[in-house]
């Protein structure tokens, strides 16, 4: 058949297979996220050797380590494209519009996704932002300094920092770029999963993962545009000589800024109205992953199916009415302060449904150990602990003294980062037969695990204990504080231990890369799984199914049904 | 499926019926024009919160903002003219109805340029208060939303002149009707916001 040779180009770049643009994503975030990964392990020298000289950098970055020794300037920049970097370009990306992009239409039982041209075309969005993000390390004065939440007037006028100039610019373009991408991509996850579910795929037999997605799909709809008008605005403000954000009376130096009446805090509010809802954007596809994974190899179904959907709907509506909980310190309303305490801890009522949810679907199963179920528990693990402490952050009065030390960054480390990151590889090494006919050497897949879970917990759990010390979220120098001086082993021991976590994701990298060609042969359904992605061949070609699609018989979770000889019935069969 | 093994050359509708198409298409409109709604949504916010400000200004609107709200409904008026004659087949009548329409359309970005011309004349620009600063981030988005408006019905003219649109099956006359009168009505939602509300 002469059609099925196909162009490079048309198969590998400019692809409308949902599973390529998937797999597209995946390679853009996993890139990007191992560019993170070295700034993270360049913030953590800095805090574990503050100041002391490594002439061999120099050679690197001539200018933010003149000398072998990290500027202050320079390590702002870092910290804030760290945040920008992993936040949006690899714990959005891999699990939203990878996963989302490749699952969705295989776990519905959908031949493409909705609007294939506009998936092509969000993908190809995302790139030119990712590049820009990049390149602003490489103009004069470095990349942006003014956090991953670029408040003003430190983002806002030009002459603050020298990453105000042109690396805060090209910051507002790149994520300028990664929204538009962004909310085409959840204008197709919910155009699809409402319209192309298979017969009998009732709402209510969807998995978590598809479920997740859809809400995160709606999520990102609502919440992106808060953040597209508040950079427009702040646009304005760095190059038009408007006032939304700067007050009267800013000096740079010896000057006097122009503006006048505006208020930073409008920003933090269109920033924050985006920013709490984009960390459940992070959480729910980890979390809809975890119920899939631990379902398949507790061989049991998920506990509590129903509440977790419902636990998803209210996390979804109230993640929209908690974001005055990262400005308890702005100087709000103490009335207010404590309605935003009210919304906070209401959201963890469904988000201990799901945690108990889990709990009981693994209490007494026989659990077989892979490298995917150990980071779904690894999931809840993290979950339940930056949970806990996310209830000290939530409180106003417990805030008031942690707010902006390091104990915040070890509880978003371990909540939103951490589980949102251990969900990926979950489902990384549950999905990668289907995305690629092969499986993932499960030896490699379990000591990655372990080393990352060790050296997780070792480099983000004594970040409380520094943080309730009172040592602060971006200083440069702890040192130059007395009382700060005895921490300096735990910040060494949290370098150290930075260095092996970052050491150990090149074991998952190689075990990716070598496994699409060296790896075993996957069969259609290795993992005996019930999900209507596992009835497709191996190696699904553009369309999916072969030929008919399909219909969907049952939910997704009969798992160990009594009196039947098989531990599971997919959903496909009747 | 010649492409099975081979990936993707074209893309696969995954509509199992053409009136499935149409109703996906639909619903993405309406879901894209949430998105937008939120934009607006958030400006307004920002642009309620700004006006508690000690140095908020009252600004006079210019008067021709009257002439831009008569041609932007009349463009409605036309566009659902243009829709129902594509309905009942008459593609003639479609064509003349929608080419007033994108005129209109025209018409109103002139009639807005106008409105930021008679500002400037005033002395009053984009930086001079907050409320002029609204004013132009305002108007200016939804402009350029208008001017999507005009491109999709330039697209129009181009399906049609291509025998593209079949009148009973193609469903882009809708799509762009419905856009349209959402642009429409946010123009109204905005005027208010800027008459009423500080």
């Amino acid at each position: 058949m002469e059609h099925e040779k196909q162009g490079f180009v048309s198969k590998y770049i400019f692809s409308f297979d949902h599973k390529m643009i998937g797999k597209q994503y995946f390679t853009l975030a996993m890139s990007m996220g191992f560019i993170g990964g070295i700034l993270a392990v360049l913030i953590r020298l800095q805090l574990g050797f503050p100041s002391q000289p490594f002439p061999f950098l120099e050679n690197l970055f001539p200018v933010g380590m003149a000398s072998g020794i990290m500027t202050p300037e320079f390590y702002v920049s870092l910290f804030t494209m760290h945040g920008t970097i992993m936040v949006f370009f690899l714990l959005s990306l891999l699990p939203v519009s990878g996963f989302g992009n490749f699952l969705i239409p295989l776990q519905i039982g959908a031949r493409d996704m909705a609007f294939p041209f506009l998936n092509m075309l969000s993908f190809w969005t995302v790139v030119p932002g990712a590049i820009i993000i990049i390149i602003s390390f490489f103009v004069e004065g470095g990349a942006a300094a003014s956090g991953w939440t670029a408040y003003p007037p430190l983002s806002a006028i030009r002459s603050a920092i020298p990453g105000s100039d042109l690396g805060q610019t090209l910051w507002l373009v790149g994520m300028i770029f990664f929204v538009a991408s962004f909310t085409m991509g959840g204008l197709n996850f919910v155009v699809t999963i409402l319209n192309l579910r298979t017969k009998g795929l009732r709402m209510m037999r969807m998995p978590l993962t598809t479920w997740a997605q859809f809400i995160v799909g709606i999520l990102g709809l609502l919440s992106f545009p808060a953040l597209a008008a508040g950079a427009l605005l702040l646009t304005f403000d760095r190059s038009l000589g408007t006032s939304f954000f700067l007050p009267a009376g800013i000096f740079i130096g010896d000057t006097l800024m122009p503006h006048e009446g505006g208020t930073p805090l409008l920003w933090q509010h269109l920033f924050w109205f985006l920013g709490h809802p984009e960390v459940y954007i992070i959480m729910l596809p980890a979390m809809g992953f975890t119920s899939d994974i631990l379902a398949t190899f507790c061989r049991r179904p998920i506990f509590g199916y129903k509440s977790m959907v419902y636990a998803i709907w209210a996390i979804g509506t109230l993640s929209f009415l908690v974001w005055g909980h990262h400005m308890f310190v702005s100087g709000m309303s103490p009335f207010l302060g404590s309605l935003f305490v009210v919304t906070t801890l209401a959201i963890a009522i469904p988000s201990a449904v799901k945690a108990f949810n889990w709990l009981f679907t693994i209490a007494r199963a026989k659990i077989q150990f892979t490298s995917a179920s150990l980071f779904g528990l690894g999931v809840v693990s993290l979950f339940v602990t930056g949970g806990l402490t996310g209830i000290f952050l939530g409180t106003n009065a417990t805030d008031i003294q942690l707010h902006d030390t390091y104990f915040v960054v070890g509880h978003f480390h371990f909540i939103m980062a951490g589980a949102g990151l251990f969900g990926a590889f979950g489902a990384v090494y549950y999905w990668y037969p289907k995305m690629f006919g092969r499986m993932l050497s499960e030896r490699l897949g379990k000591i990655h695990f372990w080393i990352t879970f060790v050296a997780y917990y070792a480099v983000f759990f004594p970040m409380h204990y520094l943080g309730v010390s009172g040592m602060m979220r971006r200083i440069y120098d702890p040192n130059v504080y007395e009382y700060l001086q005895p921490l300096q082993p735990v910040n060494l021991f949290i370098t150290i231990s930075a260095f092996v976590l970052f050491t150990g994701q090149l074991i998952f990298i190689y075990n990716y890369f070598a496994s699409m060609r060296r790896g075993a042969p996957a069969t259609s359904n290795p993992w005996n799984a019930t999900g209507l992605e596992w009835s497709t061949p191996p190696h699904p070609g553009h369309g999916n199914w072969e030929g008919e699609i399909p219909p969907a018989h049952r939910w997704p979770y009969d798992y160990s049904e009594p009196g039947k000889k098989r531990d599971f019935t997919p959903q496909w069969e009747a | 499926m010649s492409s099975w093994t081979a990936g993707a050359a074209a893309p696969i509708d995954a509509a199992r019926t053409s009136s499935d198409r149409r109703h996906i298409n639909r619903l993405g409109l309406l879901v894209a024009l949430g998105g937008i709604t939120m934009l607006f949504a958030a400006f307004t916010s920002a642009y309620i919160v700004r006006s508690g400000g000690g140095d908020w200004a009252a600004l006079e609107l210019p008067p021709v903002l009257w002439m831009s709200t008569a041609l932007i409904a009349a463009s409605s008026l036309t566009l659902e003219l243009a829709r129902r004659a594509f309905q009942r087949g008459s593609l003639p009548s479609f064509r003349s109805w929608s080419a007033a329409t994108a005129a209109l359309g025209t018409g109103f970005l002139a009639s807005q340029y106008a409105a930021w011309l008679s500002l400037n004349e005033a002395g009053i620009y984009l930086q001079s208060h907050p409320k002029s600063s609204f004013f132009f981030v305002l108007t200016g988005v939804h402009a350029v939303h208008l001017l999507a408006g005009v491109l999709a019905l330039l697209a129009l003219f181009g399906l049609a002149a291509a025998g593209r649109l079949v009148p009973g099956r193609s469903d882009a006359p809708t799509l762009t009707a419905i856009y349209w009168h959402f642009v429409g009505g946010l123009w109204i939602y905005l005027l208010a916001v800027l008459s009423l509300l500080g």
